[in-house]
């Protein structure tokens, strides 16, 4: 299982390097949304703004949503689902591979987005720092269900638009948790009880993951 | 003696909700404090336990028995997506309900409460399944792609049940039972409350039930058009 995992995560990886889609469509796309933000808050109190880890949290959702859908779109070349099956790859280190890979292009997405927020809503840089074992841990929870989910809605009728509403109202729980760890994070509160949240729903869908990725590639 | 209790449901089921109508409009006194609202006790809990755990708990189930080899079947795909079908409803209902109660109770028909936007979440996803149904063709793939949504979905329900303990928000906590297991509802109110709960699971079962005969026409139907196809083709080709 690890081995295979360790082989997808690098494809999967690789893939992202020549393509370079992450770097010059989805990056963007996420900067141009946090500066919308700024926009609809008004010059007022985009600079002074509470709302700053919600809107951070919430373009890096639309964010993730384009991620897992390139994430699923990379296996349906012609082939590859053939190729998958007739080398045996067990199903759970092919999740694990995929989620891992996401969650690694999710935290360097994350991670400039942080910062975004930190010049163009102006949180805070010490409380953004502080707030970087819950980001990680949400990201981490994110791309694991969004491996299952992207893989829940590939090939169907219309899975560009089915993902969001499968995904979003699933997602919401980790959004909220992961928004209120970065308040308390801002607000020198304790973060540790939203992480350990985090952490259980982070397991709970590797869990599910890795016993159920298998019945959604059978043939 | 099985067809007997069949054709006995039916009626039984109605017979409770009459029961549940004519003591929680009649016979159930006004409470203190809410006066004529409170009657609304007998309706709203009953229905979020039918939407939450009986239609939601069934569709799991019988998803998770789908998803396991050995009880893999079509009549445990068309349950989950009949009890899935029929939960949309009650989800439906526990909102309008809760949000008539709300209205005088708390002075607005919404609030961004842990209980009400968990459960208005859940209802999204019951949505989500339905449409998730319908966007795939192949019968197989459709009913393993349910089935695992399904159980996905099933973690919201413990989240519903908690949030009001642990974000302790606008939505009052346990109505029946308290934290110490101690009856919180007495006398007539309490046995009122009982049998509208055994009305709305018994509503629950008997729309189950005919839903599901409805989906085994349905499917006949869809196979008999296709067989009538392939005839109709066949008999062009001897022409």
């Amino acid at each position: 299982m690890i081995r295979t995992a360790l082989l997808v995560f690098k494809k999967d990886l690789r893939i992202e390097m020549r393509s370079r889609v992450l770097l010059w469509q989805v990056l963007p796309f996420g900067v141009m949304a946090l500066l919308l933000c700024g926009i609809a808050l008004g010059p007022s109190r985009a600079g002074n703004s509470s709302a700053g880890p919600g809107l951070f949290y919430l373009v890096t959702l639309l964010v993730a949503l384009l991620m897992i859908n390139r994430s699923q779109s990379v296996e349906k070349t012609p082939g590859t689902k053939a190729s998958v099956a007739t080398l045996g790859l067990d199903p759970a280190g092919v999740f694990l591979g995929k989620s891992l890979a996401l969650a690694i292009e999710l935290w360097a997405t994350g991670i400039i987005l942080l910062g975004g927020s930190v010049v163009i809503l102006h949180t805070s840089l010490h409380g953004a720092i502080l707030a970087l074992p819950s980001v990680v841990v949400t990201l981490a929870a994110l791309a694991v269900a969004g491996t299952l989910y992207g893989a829940l809605t590939s090939g169907g009728d219309g899975a560009a638009t089915l993902l969001p509403v499968l995904a979003l109202p699933a997602f919401a729980p980790l959004l909220i948790a992961g928004e209120r760890s970065f308040s308390a994070a801002l607000n020198h509160g304790g973060i540790w009880r939203w992480w350990l949240i985090l952490s259980v729903a982070l397991s709970v869908y590797t869990a599910i993951g890795i016993l159920l990725y298998g019945v959604l590639e059978e043939s | 003696m099985k067809q007997l209790s069949q054709r006995l449901f039916g009626p039984l089921t109605l017979i409770a909700m009459g029961a549940t109508l004519v003591l929680g409009l009649w016979v159930v006194p006004p409470d203190q404090v809410q006066g004529e609202l409170a009657r609304l006790v007998y309706v709203h809990p009953s229905v979020a336990w039918v939407a939450l755990y009986v239609s939601f708990g069934t569709a799991a189930i019988a998803s998770a028995l789908y998803l396991w080899k050995r009880t893999r079947s079509e009549v445990m795909d068309r349950v989950a997506n009949c009890a899935m079908e029929v939960s949309v409803v009650f989800i439906a209902l526990t909102l309008i309900t809760g949000s008539i109660w709300g209205r005088p109770a708390w002075g607005v028909w919404w609030v961004w409460d842990a209980r009400l936007t968990s459960s208005a979440i859940l209802g999204v996803l019951a949505l989500g399944y339905l449409a998730l149904r319908r966007a795939n063709d192949d019968v197989q793939l459709r009913a393993r792609r349910s089935a695992v949504f399904a159980v996905l979905v099933a973690i919201n329900v413990p989240i519903i049940h908690f949030s009001v303990q642990w974000w302790k928000t606008l939505h009052q906590g346990a109505t029946v039972f308290n934290s110490n297991r101690h009856l919180l509802i007495h006398g007539m109110q309490a046995w009122t409350l009982l049998i509208s709960f055994i009305a709305f699971t018994m509503l629950f079962f008997w729309l189950l039930r005919y839903r599901y005969r409805l989906e085994v026409q349905r499917e006949n139907l869809a196979g008999a058009s296709l067989e009538e196809a392939l005839a109709s083709r066949r008999r062009e080709g001897t022409q």
